[in-house]
């Protein structure tokens, strides 16, 4: 029987419901010590002087470290790609964030470090800090920071288009910084044997982590092993290794033995990225009809003073909607803050939101129903790249979705529904995600009991990647489940890349059922099998200018608004995806439901708020940095569309880790003007916004 | 965290000679004690454990329920009398913190709860309340979930507390105990406004025990209600809020009780509003009247101006709520 396309229980379950799963923290290593980290106070300046004395007298202490005398490695260069960022490590005086690293303390004991932290005096030269792109707009510049394409687009004419347009809205949406804050904090233990280090790391990229500690210390990525066998979670994040990795396999250097160091909630909060701060400015145009003449999205956001991290908002502009004009671009704005970084659906979440809020706005402008005006301008094949979609059922889609919420019954005019003091709104909006991949390799390995191991160095990010390679792989070798062992999580296993992008499953999955195919054709070459029999493999991406890859979907939300107060109550969510073949449809439920609580997060109450003066972050635990709870969750409803993609891999998947968020925050506004008349562009949707 | 001496006495008289000792402080439930200590805001010489003491009873007398210092918030706001005769303090105690937290959670550690004040909570922020003479970080800064209300030019600080809003509405009285003898404190008189002294809180001396929390069961407390208003459904503290006790013969207000949560640097009384209430007919009309009367000297900053309007608009929620009796 096959398992794939079947709803199998995670193979991780039991290990994680019973404590026993290893995350990188939780490795039992031999006198290990423990360090913590030291920021700054400051947003801006150099350190004018630092005492350390005291510190290195408290109890227990083995180390503290700073830029007087932390050893001298290479910490990046600018200009260089998200995996290449320049880290804080201790190598200048020099203050260019709130929260940067200014020490390092080594303990015996954790308490002992903390203690003695707190000890250090630090006097600093201040500089007058810019803690927001509002205060240097006229500095936005372009980058060529951008990770897929182009910063800027054009197709056609857009002031044409514009001109010749019918019914025309233009408005400008932002989103703020937010903060990722995965359960399980980042991580590392570093262990040193001679020139060799172990590093155990709470990553979404082993092999990333082991090419930048090597590049950081100088030595080669041989004499680096990154271990890591359960993420609590990543959502970009945990991408790429910052600061503290380095640190701590510094430290270990310093104290020769182990070191553990794991990064504080507020220090989550500055030390390894976040979704940068955007401003959006979209018009668009159409005609009598309802099609569209133009297209302009112009995004704006935050990076740091050191480097540059474009939040790609416009990307998926290009090719949603089959206008013949159309023009994006993306520009950046360097103040007083650490790098942004990817988070969940980077770009797409809140691009979606701008781009799916101002097609609300038309349709309203145009007196089109919001889905109508949606189907007027499906684009068959990318606009933008003139090509074929690779697999495409956004149409079923919507009408899946549409079917089931009820939007039929839906009375366009604002205000018109209403419960009591509550007002009650529909939104929708379309969901979009690319189908990213890269190539991995993958060995799969016959054990003489008969039992089949499968080893790829990729990770599992609380995804499923473990459950979801057992499936393939078993199927592929046709055998049951519980014959297969995937392991994964090491960088001593062959290679395979970042669990990012919604890529693991179309880069690694067609490594897994290659490897195993081969295995097959040996077994059945042999009778032998007394010793283990072995299949490796590395795939090769093809084909992928022929075709232009992405996964859709629709999100349709009810929501209830409290006409006094302006609470915001998300009442139900019918969502439907179309992401080529599904493997397991129950870890997939959690995938997509999972990606709309953060949607619904994302429109209600993320931000994180920097003081406008210093630059510290305010809001600096998970009491003031909200995300929702359970009692902010409705029924949440997926629908997954089956689809069939035959270009995208070997194996027919497109991902499905990001595109969950997407949409979610444009439905909702939509579902709050609808229900309001009010048209919020300004994310979160927090009731002060509503008052009056 | 920084290094302290710890001592669990057994009686109330071992018990006020430790916390007469300078440095001290009292650790009851430790929800708030222990968390400002991990953050290193509060560095106690000694902590003073209550818990081998027998001041976790909820009596009820012929005329008020006693909810001892170290009863739960859990055990108060799901007490069956608690329930029937003060329903806003269930209700306020149960839309505070989370499940977990209110059971470990005291009535004496709610009442002297320390403001969420993020700038108090980051030790390196200028802070009056922590660090008196430094300055105050709020006024000109972030200030979303700061006070309108009883603030001073040396702290913005909002009070956190829900249940203590329930029971300055209620009328509590606070037991309180020393080496010196005991006294009574009326709770809207228990805790100070900021003025110059913010890191003064309230009137509790040094070396004073709170015992218990006595509250009247009054027909008017028996129709009480509390509705909080925040940034999610739960686990948040209110942006504004309100306990309301209204006692309506023929549909004439005969009684209001009106106070404020999430406003004002302490549990904050109406007045204005419940005299404005007394003898009107009980109709949204009267309640929207009387609540534009609220929070009349509010000094709100640019984040948290909405504020004012929405308390008030809450405070006729309320009032509407308690007076049509809907659950």
């Amino acid at each position: 029987m096959k398992s794939v396309g079947t709803p199998i229980d995670r193979i991780d379950a039991q290990k994680k419901v019973t404590g026993t799963a290893t995350y990188a923290a939780d490795t039992d290593v031999t006198k290990v010590a423990h360090a913590v980290i030291v920021t700054s106070a400051i947003g801006k300046g150099t350190i004018a002087g630092i005492e350390l004395a005291n510190a290195r007298k408290s109890p227990g202490v083995l180390a503290v470290l700073s830029h007087l005398d932390a050893p001298r490695v290479f910490a990046g260069k600018k200009g260089g790609g998200p995996g290449e960022r320049i880290l804080q490590l201790l190598q200048s005086d020099v203050i260019e964030y709130a929260d940067q690293p200014i020490a390092v303390v080594v303990a015996d004991t954790l308490e002992r470090a903390q203690h003695a932290a707190s000890s250090i005096a630090v006097r600093y030269a201040t500089e007058a800090t810019v803690a927001s792109i509002e205060q240097a707009l006229g500095s936005a510049f372009t980058s060529k920071a951008i990770v897929h394409g182009e910063s800027d687009s054009n197709r056609g004419n857009v002031a044409t288009g514009l001109g010749a347009a019918k019914f025309k809205i233009e408005a400008t949406y932002t989103t703020p910084n937010e903060n990722h804050n995965p359960m399980e904090p980042h991580a590392t233990i570093a262990v040193w044997h001679g020139d060799e280090l172990t590093v155990y790391d709470a990553t979404q990229g082993i092999f990333g982590v082991r090419n930048r500690m090597a590049e950081v210390f100088g030595i080669p990525k041989a004499k680096v092993r990154v271990i890591d066998q359960f993420v609590g979670g990543g959502f970009g994040c945990k991408g790429t290794p910052w600061s503290h990795v380095a640190l701590a396999a510094m430290a270990a250097k310093v104290v020769n033995r182990p070191v553990k160091l794991v990064v504080t909630r507020p220090q989550m909060f500055s030390l390894v990225g976040h979704r940068p701060h955007t401003i959006q400015n979209i018009a668009l145009g159409c005609d009598a009809e309802g099609k569209l003449t133009a297209i302009r999205h112009d995004v704006i956001n935050e990076t740091s003073r050191f480097d540059e991290f474009v939040e790609p908002s416009a990307l998926q502009t290009r090719m949603l909607y089959a206008s013949p004009n159309a023009s994006t671009s993306h520009k950046v704005v360097k103040i007083d803050a650490p790098t942004p970084t990817f988070m969940r659906a980077p770009g797409e979440s809140s691009g979606t939101f701008a781009i799916e809020s101002a097609m609300d706005e038309l349709a309203y402008a145009a007196k089109i129903d919001p889905l109508e005006l949606r189907m007027r301008n499906y684009a068959v094949t990318d606009p933008q790249m003139a090509k074929p979609f690779s697999s495409k059922s956004l149409d079923k889609c919507y009408r899946a979705a549409a079917d089931k919420f009820g939007w039929a019954k839906r009375k366009p005019q604002p205000r018109s529904m209403r419960d009591g003091h509550e007002l009650i709104g529909y939104g929708m909006a379309t969901a979009t995600y690319p189908a990213n991949q890269q190539p991995a390799s993958a060995k799969a390995t016959a054990k003489p009991d008969g039992t089949f191991l499968i080893q790829a160095g990729t990770q599992d990010l609380g995804t499923g990647t473990y459950t979801v390679m057992t499936q393939l792989a078993a199927d592929a070798l046709e055998v049951p489940i519980d014959k297969v062992r995937f392991e994964l999580g090491d960088s001593a296993l062959p290679e395979a890349p970042v669990s990012g992008g919604s890529m693991t499953v179309g880069s690694v999955g067609p490594a897994v059922v290659e490897a195993c195919t081969q295995l097959k054709a040996k077994l059945a070459a042999t009778t032998d099998r007394s010793k283990d029999i072995v299949a490796e493999v590395k795939t090769v991406l093809k084909d992928r200018d022929l075709y232009s890859f992405h996964s859709f979907g629709a999100d349709f939300v009810e929501v209830r608004v409290d006409e006094d107060l302006g609470i915001v109550r998300v009442a139900r969510v019918v969502a439907a995806f179309a992401a080529g073949k599904i493997l397991n449809p129950k870890t997939a439920n959690s995938q997509f439901v999972g990606g709309i609580v953060w949607g619904i997060g994302m429109a209600l109450e993320e931000e994180t708020v920097r003081d406008r003066r210093s630059g510290r972050i305010v809001t600096r635990d998970l009491a003031d940095y909200h995300v929702p709870v359970n009692a902010d969750i409705p029924a949440i409803e997926v629908i997954q569309i089956p689809e069939q993609d035959d270009h995208v891999n070997a194996i027919g998947t497109k991902g499905i880790g990001e595109i969950g968020i997407t949409g979610v925050a444009a439905a909702i506004a939509n579902a709050v003007f609808h229900a309001t008349g009010k048209r919020i562009r300004d994310l979160p949707i927090r009731l002060d916004k509503l008052l009056g | 965290m920084n290094p302290f001496s710890y001592v669990r006495p057994t009686t109330e008289q071992d018990a006020l000679a430790a916390l007469a000792e300078p440095g001290s402080v009292a650790l009851a439930g430790g929800t708030t004690l222990v968390d400002l200590m991990r953050l290193e805001v509060m560095r106690p010489g000694k902590v003073v454990d209550l818990n081998g003491l027998p001041l976790a009873k909820i009596e009820t007398g012929a005329s008020s329920i006693k909810l001892g210092a170290l009863a739960t918030n859990t055990d108060v706001a799901y007490h069956p009398d608690v329930v029937a005769k003060l329903p806003a303090l269930a209700d306020a105690i149960r839309a505070g913190a989370s499940g977990q937290i209110r059971n470990m959670a005291s009535v004496s550690g709610n009442l002297l709860q320390r403001t969420r004040c993020t700038y108090f909570r980051d030790n390196v922020s200028p802070c009056n309340k922590r660090a008196p003479g430094t300055g105050c970080a709020a006024l000109e800064g972030f200030t979303r979930m700061h006070a309108v209300v009883g603030t001073s030019r040396d702290c913005i600080a909002a009070h956190p507390s829900d249940m203590c809003v329930a029971l300055a509405a209620l009328d509590a009285i606070v037991h309180l105990k020393s080496r010196a003898g005991e006294r009574t404190v009326k709770l809207v008189e228990f805790h100070t406004v900021p003025d110059d002294h913010p890191n003064v809180e309230s009137v509790l001396q040094p070396g004073e025990l709170v015992t218990a929390i006595e509250v009247p069961t009054t027909p008017l407390a028996a129709k009480s209600r509390y509705v909080k208003v925040r940034d999610r459904a739960s686990y948040a503290f209110a942006l504004a809020s309100a306990a309301v006790a209204l006692d309506v013969q023929g549909g004439s207000i005969k009684d209001a009780r009106v106070a404020l949560g999430g406003v004002g640097t302490k549990p904050w009384r109406e007045p204005a509003v419940e005299t404005a209430l007394v003898g009107k007919p009980a109709t949204p009309e009267t309640f929207t009247a009387a609540a534009q009367l609220a929070l009349a000297k509010a000094d709100p900053r640019p984040d948290n101006a909405f504020k004012v309007e929405l308390a008030r608009r809450v405070i006729a929620r309320t009032l509407a709520l308690v007076a049509g009796g809907a659950k």
